[in-house]
This record gives structure tokens, sequence and C-alpha cells, in this order.
């Protein structure tokens, strides 16, 4: 047992805390005790409540008042009340559902994909991005819910016997993406609690009264057994394996909604793994955005360093290149086919009626996200957040330029017309912001928004063996005095 | 047969009385354990904030056996995904368009797909607690007021009243020697603090 084991190495490596890179950087700042960690973190939801968080919340608030009223105008009059005309029958609620399911895309890749490859900085982000990802996917089933036009008949998409005794149509890909999102906003919701576990039992060992009760509830009981751990670990792992291929299928079947079909700009084969790039790509750039605002108004700068968000620039980086790289490709293929249709819908998205739309997405997406290969604005926090939005920008008009250009030249030119969003299109999209915002500072108040157990596991004093130099080799059996007298040594730390 | 039931609950309410010993650090606590079960303890448990590395092995805890109940609630997810599919649409109501296959494989993979992870999701989640006996309301160990440590930065070493070896006495001595910091009895009727050298 004197050997330790490489995979521990790293952290121990630099005891002081100096990387020579990033890869060697340590994943807690500040020099933080187990303690410390739990007060962090748990204690933003104990302490009196921020002014700022009221501001925010009210804004919130605010905005859910613009989503209850668009929703309520829409029931009532129906989507014509949208702009959606003939032949751009999915304007905006479908550019708007695509955009949100991508951006709920970045949580399980960071919880499970992430997992999976031993990237242990993930801890820092993961609760966040996961909460962002349930939240994300709420605001995006809203859209597809009411653009059945009649949202009280949505029943007649499950598999559910009806008063016309028919069944779903499973061969079509719209019946795909309702179990797709549906199934991966339950999974979600389940890792996502899965890892809250320990960490609300944290909170309940905390409080007190009705507080404790609510949080007892929640935690199930959780009492931190190795017995049980055993387990939950397997678990863990276990989910992070079925929310890998999960994560990568449901941006692929929301791509096939449009692959399947034969409009021109939309029969294309790269279709699902550039969807999947452009949701990851989204996505990270959404749980920046919303981390570098909440790390520095939470003080959580030593959990959630600059070493982290540098890693998800980089991410963004490659995930944006390739993006850009599919738009690219998709020209070519449509040059290289031959099909007069095809090699039209491509020209008119670069020079046509929408070609501004097509030339945001392509500055955002392909070009702004290059400045991170300078290692100067991969840590200058105000770049990142620039970034962080200029991408979802990019990103929403990718799929803007992909459902409206496509569509507003089909193959019939008696059909052609300009498509024009209404103002209960914007009321429905600023809405939704207000349900991802109201859900997330509430998120922010009453959860630990970082991964309290999962941190700790993973500084250099959770390992073992980082006390060898207290306990000899730490051999089984070995009851030597040495283990009994460096023991009460450190217990003026441990009897806080 | 219901007294052989009824006495693993009974068994199960009481795998949490017996003595709750507090160590510093990971590494004094998986050196312990070795160290206890060398002694000849078997029913013991560890609680932590965090699982520590190395100590399943430590405690002699095998693989778990979650990984094949999630195997049995994939099938069941592909299984059914698979008759929904095709019992909906060559079965139950039949629509012939263009003389094409009633029931075809390959448009009905991405939802056997998506019903075998999610009944597999469903399986981990359900098949952890169960196999954790979770949700517990009642835990005897919540009497100490030290364990609201095991949650934050306490690191304990729990030994079952059951255990062949038990005896409140010698075992807190050896537990003391192993490292311990502070040594408690918990029992259904509260905990109470023990002294090693008495």
């Amino acid at each position: 047992m004197a050997t330790t084991s490489t995979y521990h190495d790293t952290s121990l490596a630099y005891p002081d805390g100096v990387p020579k890179t990033l890869a060697d950087a340590p994943l807690v700042a500040g020099n933080l005790s187990f303690h410390d960690v739990t007060e962090l973190v748990a204690g933003h939801t104990e302490k009196k409540t921020p002014l700022f968080w009221f501001f925010g919340f009210s804004v919130a608030l605010f905005l859910m008042g613009i989503f209850g009223l668009s929703i309520s105008y829409l029931v009532w009059n129906g989507t014509g009340t949208w702009g959606v005309n003939n032949p751009v029958g999915w304007g905006w609620a479908i550019v708007n559902f695509v955009w949100w399911v991508g951006i709920g895309h970045a949580g399980t890749l960071i919880s499970a994909i992430l997992f999976l490859f031993r990237q242990r900085w993930r801890t820092s982000i993961n609760r966040a991005a996961e909460a962002m990802t349930l939240f994300a996917v709420a605001c995006a089933l809203v859209f597809p819910t009411f653009h059945t036009g009649r949202p009280w008949l949505d029943y007649w998409m499950l598999p559910v016997p009806n008063q016309m005794a028919m069944w779903p149509q499973f061969k079509s890909p719209l019946m795909w993406d309702v179990f797709a999102v549906s199934i991966y906003g339950t999974v979600s919701l389940l890792f996502w609690y899965t890892g809250l576990i320990p960490d609300l039992a944290t909170i309940r060992d905390r409080a007190t009264g009705l507080r404790q009760k609510i949080y007892g509830i929640l935690s199930m009981g959780w009492t931190g057994s190795n017995r049980h751990w055993r387990h939950y670990e397997r678990a863990y792992l276990i989910l992070a394996g079925l929310a890998t291929p999960l994560v990568l299928s449901v941006h692929s079947v929301v791509s096939f909604d449009f692959a399947v079909s034969i409009v021109p700009g939309w029969h294309t084969t790269i279709f699902p793994p550039y969807f999947v790039a452009g949701a990851i790509f989204s996505g990270f750039a959404m749980v920046l955005t919303l981390l570098i605002v909440a790390r520095k108004a939470y003080n959580l700068e030593n959990l959630i360093t600059l070493d982290h968000l540098e890693k998800m620039n980089i991410i963004i980086l490659v995930t944006g290149t390739i993006v850009g790289f599919a738009y690219i490709t998709e020209f070519f293929m449509a040059w290289y086919s031959g099909v007069a249709y095809e090699q039209y819908a491509f020209r008119n998205r670069m020079f046509g009626d929408y070609a501004w739309a097509y030339w945001i997405m392509m500055s955002c997406n392909l070009i702004f996200p290059q400045l991170f290969w300078f290692k100067k604005f991969r840590r200058s926090i105000g770049v990142m957040f620039f970034i962080s939005i200029t991408t979802n920008i990019g990103m929403w008009f990718e799929r803007f330029v992909i459902v409206v250009s496509s569509l507003h030249r089909d193959y019939l030119p008696s059909s052609w017309d300009y498509f024009s969003p209404t103002i209960w299109d914007a009321g429905l999209y600023i809405g939704t912001f207000g349900l991802f915002f109201t859900l997330f500072f509430l998120f922010l108040r009453f959860f630990p928004m970082v991964a309290i157990a999962e941190i700790k596991g993973v500084m250099p004093q959770a390992n073992p063996h980082f006390y060898d130099h207290a306990h000899g080799d730490g051999a089984a059996g070995d009851a030597s005095e040495a283990t009994v007298e460096a023991v009460p040594a450190k217990s003026d730390e441990v009897g806080r | 047969m219901i007294n052989s039931i009824k006495q693993k609950f009974a068994e199960h309410a009481n795998q949490n009385v017996g003595l709750l010993a507090e160590f510093s650090d990971p590494g004094a606590l998986v050196h312990a354990v070795k160290a206890l079960r060398k002694r000849g303890y078997s029913r013991l448990d560890t609680f932590t904030p965090f699982p520590i590395h190395g100590m399943d092995r430590a405690m002699g805890l095998g693989t778990s056996l979650l990984g094949y109940l999630v195997f049995i609630g994939g099938l069941t997810g592909c299984a059914l995904g698979f008759l929904l599919q095709w019992w909906t649409s060559a079965v139950a109501y039949p629509i012939n368009i263009s003389n094409k296959p009633l029931f075809a494989v390959e448009p009905s993979v991405p939802i056997i797909f998506e019903l075998t992870i999610l009944f597999s999701a469903l399986t981990a989640v359900g098949g952890m607690l169960a196999l954790n006996a979770l949700p517990k309301p009642y835990n005897p160990l919540f009497f100490s007021d030290r364990f609201v440590r095991a949650t934050d930065d306490g690191f304990f070493l729990h030994i079952q009243e059951s255990d062949s070896q038990f005896d409140r006495a010698s075992t807190a001595k050896a537990l003391s020697e192993e490292g311990a910091l502070a040594i408690e009895y918990v029992s259904h009727d509260g905990a109470e603090d023990v002294n090693p050298d008495a």
C-alpha cells in the first residue's frame, strides 16, 4: 500500500498549487478544508437572501408575466397570432424549441461524458449545468406543446387509448421527438436528483425545524454509509453511461425532424453530428454566461476557478469550429451533389432575403470563437462573457436560418413568401427566459449550486494516501504507536 | 416463513445499533477499518462526506449488484418499445399505406432505444434506493450530535452490536487503539459517550 495510485498523483504533485500546465491546475483553489467547502456552498442556502437575488428574481418574474400573457393570448386565439404562414409553417416556435433543447445538452454532457472521461474539473460546474439543462428542457417543451394549436389534445401524442381508437404514428420523427425529449428530461432529472441526495443531507444536518424536515424528506435519510456509497457510485456510473448515448441521441432525433423530410437544405445526413456539436456549443456558452455571474455573486471563485472557465472555453472553441466546418461541408455537398434545388437553397442562404441572418450566424459561431486560440482571451472574463452571449445569438440564428430560409423557398415558386414574426412570437420567446430564470433563481436560493460531496472527493486531502506521512505506510492491521500518536495531533483541526 | 421475515426486519432496524467512533481523516479511517477487520470484526460500516477511494476494498465489499438489475430493466424497456410499436401499428390498428410493411424495425429504433434508456435509468435509481433501503426516515445514528458532521467533514466508523466479536468495553478499547478521537454507544434509546479507558 506504500505506492500511491497514479490516478491521484496529479493533485499530489503540486501541494502548493503551482501548476505548470492547465491539466495540473488544482481543482479547488484557496487552500480550503472540507468544512470550508460545506460552508461556502451550503451557507448560501442558509444566509439572508441577498439583495441582488430579489432584484434578479423580480426581473425573472416580470418576464414570467409576459410568458403567461403570451401563452394565454395564444391559447385563446390560436397559432394564427404567430407570424407563421404558408410555406413557413415552422416559425419561431421550432427555432426556439431547438435552441432551448440545444442549450439543455451541456448539463448532461458535463455530468455524463466528462464523468466517463474522468475530467474531474467537472465537479465544480456540473450541478449548476444540470439544473440549467432541466430548466432549458422545460422551456423547450413549451413550444411543441403549444405549436399543436390545441394543447389540450396533446395526449394524442402519447401511447394511451383515446376516443378515436387510434395510436400515435411511430414512423414519424415528430413522435421520436416526443419520446426523446421527454425521456431526456426525465433522465436528466433523475441524474440531477441522484447527485443532489448527499448534498441535501449536508444541508439537512446543518438545519433545524421545518427546514430540517423538508431537506430530511428530500435527502431520504442519507447518512454517507460506505455500504450506501458503493451502490450510489455504481448507480451514478451507470446513469452516466446511459446519459451519454442519450444526450447524443436527443439532438440527433431533433435533427431528424428536418433531415427525414425532403425540403432542400434539410435533407442531409450531416445533420445529426452537426446538431449535436451545435447543442454542446450553445449549452457550454449558456453555462458560461450563468456561472461567470453566479461565481462572482456567490463568491465561488475558489471552486469555479479561472482554470475551469478556460477549459470550458476550449470546448467552445472546438465545438464552434466543428459547427463552422459543418456549415462549409453543407455548401460543398450542395455543390458536389449537382442537385439544382439544393444548390439554390444554399446560394439563397448566403445571398437571399435572409442573408443577414446567415452572416450573423457565421460570424457568431465560426469567427468569434476563434479568439479562444489565444490564452489571453481564454482567461479574460470580459471576452468569454461576450463570446458566450454571441454564441447563443449565433446558435439561435443557425436554427432560424435552417428553419426559415429553407422553408420560404420550397419547390413551388408560387408558394414562396417572406416570414416575419409578430409581437406574440417575441413575447413567448422572451417569456421563456422568465420561466428559465425564475427556476434558476429558485435553484440558486434553495439548492447547493456546486456538488459539495463530489468536490470534496477531488480535493487532495480526500485521498487516504495524502496522510501516509503521518500514518506510516498505513499497512493493514499495523496498529503502531505512530498511528495513535499522529491522530490526536490533528484533532484541533477536526474538533471544530 | 413469517418469523424469518420478521427477523430480517428486526436485524435491519438494529443494524445501526452499536459503537460509533470518529476518526480524524480518510487515511486514519481506512487504516482503522483494515485493522479492525484484522481483529475479526465484520459487521462494520463507515460514514463519510464523500466516497473514499479504496474503502470498498478495505471493508471487503464486492462490486454492487446494481449492474445486473439495470441490465434486466434495460431489456424490459427494449422489449416494451418493440412490442408497443409492433402491436399498435400491425395488430391494433393496421393502416395500409402504399402496401408498405405494417411494421418495420428501422423506423422503430429511436423509440426502442429511448425506452431502453428510460427503463435502465429508472432501474438504476430505484435499484440504488432499494439496495440501500432508502428512504429511511428513522435512523438511531441521528441521535448522535457528532454524527451531523458525517455529511460535512467527519469520518466515522461504526461496529454493530450484533457482531459476534462485539463487547462494549473491549471493542471501544480496540477502536481507541486504532486512533478513534471519540466513541459513542448509539442505540434506539439515544447516544452516550463511551470512555475506552474505563
